[in-house]
């Protein structure tokens, strides 16, 4: 990680599903680059047997009991829906 | 050349809960669309995941049933990845640190005649993690609709190592497992109603290779039939691919079951990339030993160590055992009776349960058994033998292991003849009653008969049939056969067969 | 106290609604008015709902009439960032991804001011979503900050700092995932509290980085952020990582906690880049605190110049995963130019978020893409372990930490372009979410040119009691509070 790798922004509009411009590709590529080269300086830091942190705090086996508790409406379920037939939301065909 | 198929299995099985994985709206299956939804379900902005204890002991249960090492620790992850059947674009799923790791599951080859056992093996499992399951998709002709009912039911996904090399071992993996689940009530494995699907992972080397061949993931075997046919089919079409001089390549295909054929999933997808991470909303999970050990003691004895056990115990053969280890209802159901019925008369209690109440069953609920094919049953191929009757059947039946146990007794007493036993037991399972108040009321106790009477019945038969005694006392043992018959037509047929045999070979004996 | 019933605190409000001085109903068509005057100059909402308001404040007149008052916030108008769901109320996140989108379900803290009997006044604007510090990222226009409205508010939250500083509201809630509460209350001149993570119940919260997302109250006072704390703090059945954490009497803490404390100065929050305007003002406050008879001592957070990289790394890589969701499928924009289902994702997610969010959720699926998850995510979440280290290390000596909240009082309305300059707005406030700590932001004085300045104390996991006592004693001795801006 001695140098920012190239970010292939192409390739992670389509995983992030994101149509851009061809505007927003250059412009984003050049900023990004920016932070990630930024972000670089991590590659310094010395993490060796330092466990990671995904919370700050973490607790163990938070859960609830199986009991079944009513849920929404279908038409609150649908009230946002842009689509809608026979109480399903509507898609184009989706072509596997 | 001899080629063998590497095959892993990738099974997923709903587990059988009353809320959702991550939330507690219901679960449940053929409800009206997006009526089990809430706004976690639905991924609404803001909603967020909470465990379902259940699930987590179900899966827990799981692996001690198939000897996997329960992880002390475990963690949740996020597969990202986009489809309109997933409505947060990711799934809850675990990564690098599932619940399960290792263990296996015993499976049963088919032998040369369904009466024989066939070969026992392992297959080693690589892990089994818990995750959630997605909507359903109704692909119309121009769009699709989607449903979230399914979306967020807790869903375990069962992973082997490539170490199955036909489909008939496919097949009795998958069985075994099924069994497993339902035997553990972790699941109903109901595969028309999606409670349990196949993915399998075939390749092909040539016969005494170490590596493995390219790998083709064939999706859609979403009957247990399927599973033996699609992979069958598959693993000839790599054959015949390679044969011709062709390359195969490492692919998606999906199965029909309907015209037994495959085709490749082209997907319109780039090449997936998950992104898997940690997720942020939830928290760890820690499995200790008392959890565990809680858990241990509801694990029921699984079907090849009940058959085991049967073998040692009651000494009943193995066409009784492959039927009735299948299904814990039937299998608690003999072990009772035979109880009841005392030492040495488990194989005939084993007889009146396979052959006379599985038919009286199967004829009381045609409809429930219907489905048989699906029901885990003895692995044997083509079955043949009655398929064990659905549970309601069994607990709602009027026969019940006490009475099979008298009629047993009764027949071996003598006081009823085995057609008479038949007979009282067809009125059993319609009545209820028990069956000497059935002998009695019909008529069709064996007469009492004198024993100075059958004495001088056998020393007539003795007396005229000098060939079969000689025969005999020569060492033919079955030549004593021959002097029954006249006793019986003697005693109008009404001795008991039992006691004309001991007196027959008494009296041969001082002779 | 201001004469201007918009401009008083819950304590005083509370009381003269107790003593039947004052209705509900008259406190928020005060409110109502006051927003109507100065929402054309600050647009500190993305919407209200006067009728609804007013509904809600006649329950509560009620409610009092007949002796069932819930407590001090009954009959309060209270404002909530636009990230909070509020049943049958719009929730846009200020994004046009969520423009039309209706919230049918209640946040938990909206249940809990429900309980208290709070006035829901209005849906505040804010970075698209709580991505910024400027509130210059909503799709519907920026907030001006009432002390300039030329100026920005700060962000994300800075719909909620402006709408309070302006008289549009009593208190307000926000969000804050690096500084989005404690950064405009600086920016604003209120006091702005940021709870430990795990204190108040994130459900109903859209997520910008779970792990570092915290809802938390503006106020005009410390005594009030301990009043609306009370409310909105408590475990929460329906989040994994709210905390079963006893919730004090924050109000009775106020006077009962009493110091002299020990006060650690971390060296690395007073480098470069700091203003000095900015610098003089915390130093008077450290001043202060040392003359009641407080221990002051320097201490180190050595990881600290790792603080931002470490946040944009885990925050985007968080966000890029929880903004999956908004996809034009269930609901929210769907494109009309998308032919399948891959299209209407690409486009509307295209069409729907801004740029500073598709910048964002570029970065954080960059960091956890194949080939760089190990590199970026994994070092990021390790580096973070230290950076808490360095403050658990820290709490073995000190009480808080007392630090400035930004290194720049409010700037120009379309100032900073570039966005890594604005991500140094963050610099001193992002360790404490990274750490998971409790922090608030209290008025400390103004610049020359009249704009607040603002001082952090950043205080020991779940001792909200305490950090809230400490902020009380320097506000007690000071007026910032009691100046409002002019209109
Ligand atoms: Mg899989
Ligand atoms: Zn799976």
């Amino acid at each position: 990680m001695s140098s920012a790798p190239a970010l292939d922004i192409d390739h992670i509009a389509k995983l992030a599903r994101l149509a851009l411009t061809a505007e927003e590709k250059a412009t984003f590529a050049q900023q990004l680059g920016d932070v990630l080269h930024h972000i670089e300086q991590l590659a310094k830091v010395d993490v060796t047997g330092v466990e990671p942190t995904a919370h700050a705090s973490p607790i163990f086996n938070v859960w609830q009991a199986d009991v079944a508790q009513p849920g929404l409406t279908v038409a609150d379920a649908l009230r946002n829906a842009p689509a809608q037939r026979d109480n399903m939301i509507l898609v184009p065909k989706v072509v596997e | 050349m001899n080629y063998e198929a590497v095959i892993g299995l990738e099974v997923h099985v709903q587990i059988k809960t009353q809320s959702k994985m991550f939330t507690r709206v219901a679960t449940g299956y053929g409800h009206e669309p997006n009526t089990l939804t809430d706004p976690v379900v639905l991924a609404l902005p803001g909603a967020l995941p909470v465990m379902n204890k259940a699930a987590l002991d179900a899966i827990i249960k799981a692996g001690l049933l198939l000897g996997c090492e329960i992880a002390p620790v475990c963690k949740w992850d996020r597969k990202n990845y986009f489809y309109p059947d997933s409505p947060k674009n990711y799934q809850i799923s675990q990564y690098d640190q599932p619940i399960c790791l290792g263990g296996s599951v015993e499976i049963e080859l088919p032998a040369s005649a369904r009466n024989l056992m066939g070969e026992h093996k392992k297959i080693p499992l690589t892990r089994i993690h818990l995750e959630e399951d997605v909507g359903k998709l109704n692909h119309g002709a121009t769009d699709s609709l989607v449903d979230y009912n399914r979306a967020g039911t807790p869903l375990m996904e069962i992973v082997s190592d490539p170490a199955m090399h036909s489909a008939e071992e496919a097949y009795a993996y998958l069985t075994s497992i099924r069994a497993t689940m339902i035997y553990g009530g972790i699941s109903d494995c109901d595969m028309e109603k999606g409670q349990l699907r196949c993915d399998a992972n075939i390749s092909i080397r040539p016969v005494g290779a170490t590596h493995l061949g390219t790998k083709v993931e064939l999706k859609n075997l979403n009957s247990i039939s399927f599973v033996r046919d699609g992979i069958d089919h598959e693993i000839k079409r790599q054959i015949a691919v390679v044969e011709r001089g062709g390359t195969l390549v490492q692919e998606t295909r999906d199965y029909d079951g309907q015209t037994g054929t495959s085709q490749s999933l082209r997907s319109k997808e780039m090449a997936h990339d998950y992104r898997y991470f940690p997720d942020p909303d939830l928290m760890p999970v820690r499995v200790d030993a008392e959890w565990k050990t809680r858990l241990q003691a509801e694990c029921p004895e699984l079907p090849f160590a009940k058959q085991r056990r049967f073998f040692e115990q009651y000494q009943v053969p193995y066409s009784l055992t492959s039927v009735l280890v299948w299904d814990r209802m039937l299998a608690d159901y003999f072990e009772a009776a035979a109880q009841l019925a005392g030492p040495g008369k488990a194989q005939a209690v084993g007889n009146w349960i396979v052959n006379d109440l599985l038919r009286e069953l199967s004829r009381g609920s045609a409809a429930a058994v219907g489905d048989a094919a699906l029901r885990p049953r003895s692995p044997a191929r083509d079955g043949g033998l009655a398929a064990p009757a659905d549970a309601h059947a069994l607990a709602t039946s009027k026969v019940r292991p006490a009475h099979i146990a008298a009629l047993v007794n009764m027949v071996d007493a003598g006081t009823v003849l085995t057609n008479a036993a038949k007979e009282i037991f067809i009125e059993m399972a319609a009545t209820g009653d028990q069956p000497a108040a059935i002998a009695e009321k019909r008529g069709l106790c064996a007469a009492p008969i004198d024993t100075n009477e059958l004495e001088t019945w056998c020393r007539d038969a003795i007396a005229a049939n000098p060939k079969a005694v000689a025969e005999y006392k020569s060492g033919k043992d079955s030549a004593i056969n021959a002097l029954k018959g006249p006793v019986m037509k003697a005693a109008k047929g009404k001795a008991n067969p039992k006691l004309v045999d001991e007196t027959l070979r008494r009296l041969l004996a001082v002779m | 106290m201001s004469s201007k019933l918009y401009f008083r605190t819950i304590a005083d409000l509370a009381a003269a609604l107790d003593a039947k001085q004052l209705s509900s109903v008259e406190l928020t068509q005060a409110v109502i008015a006051r927003t109507q005057a100065v929402e054309p100059r600050i647009h500190a909402f993305n919407s209200f709902d006067e009728a609804d308001a007013l509904a809600q404040a006649a329950a509560s007149d009620a409610r009092r009439a007949a002796g069932q008052s819930c407590g001090p916030l009954d009959g309060i108008p209270i404002g909530l960032k636009d990230v909070i769901a509020v049943t049958g109320q719009p929730l846009t996140a200020s994004s046009k991804m969520l423009k039309d989108f209706v919230s049918p379900y209640d946040a938990t803290v909206t249940t809990k001011l429900k309980k208290a009997g709070a006035v829901l006044w209005g849906r505040l604007n804010c970075d698209e979503f709580a991505m910024g510090s400027s509130t210059e990222n909503s799709a519907f226009g920026p907030t001006g900050n009432p002390w300039d409205p030329t100026r920005v508010p700060g962000g994300s939250s800075g719909g909620s700092s402006a709408a309070l500083a302006a008289g549009e509201a009593i208190a307000t809630l926000g969000s804050d995932t690096g500084g989005s509460i404690r950064q405009p209350a600086a920016l604003c001149g209120v006091v702005g509290l940021k709870p430990t993570y795990g204190l108040v119940s994130r459900f109903g919260l859209i997520a910008f980085a779970s792990s570092l997302d915290q809802i938390g109250p503006f106020t005009r006072t410390v005594e009030d952020a301990a009043i609306v704390l009370g409310a909105i703090a408590g475990h929460d059945e329906r989040d994994s990582t709210s905390f079963q954490a006893e919730i004090p009497d924050y109000r009775a803490a106020l006077t009962s906690q009493r110091g002299p404390w020990k006060l650690g100065i971390p060296k690395e929050y007073f480098a470069a880049g700091l203003d000095p305007e900015i610098a003089t003002a915390v130093e008077k406050a450290i001043a202060f605190y040392q003359s009641q008879g407080c221990e002051i001592r320097e201490v180190s957070l050595p990881h600290t110049q790792y603080c931002l990289d470490t946040y944009y790394v885990i925050a985007t890589a968080e966000a890029s995963s929880n903004l999956s969701r908004y996809d034009g499928i269930r609901y929210g924009h769907r494109s009309a130019v998308g032919k399948d289902a891959v299209d209407i994702y690409a486009h509307s997610r295209a069409e729907g978020f801004g740029p500073e969010v598709k910048r964002r959720i570029i970065l954080g699926t960059y960091v956890l893409s194949s080939g760089y998850y190990d590199a970026y995510y994994l070092r990021a979440q390790k580096v973070r372990t230290l950076i808490r280290q360095d403050f658990l290390h820290a709490f073995r000596d000190v009480d808080a930490l007392l630090t400035p909240t930004s290194p720049m009082p409010a700037f120009k309305i379309g100032e900073k372009a570039d966005p890594l300059a604005l991500y140094l707005c963050d610099i001193y406030t992002i360790g404490v979410n990274l750490a998971g700590l409790p922090a608030i932001s209290v008025p400390c004085g103004f610049t020359k040119s009249g704009l607040p300045i603002g001082a952090q104390l950043i205080g020991q996991p779940w001792k909200e009691s305490n950090l809230l006592a400490i902020a009380h004693a320097y506000e007690r001795a000071h007026d910032w509070s009691a100046q409002f801006p002019i209109f």
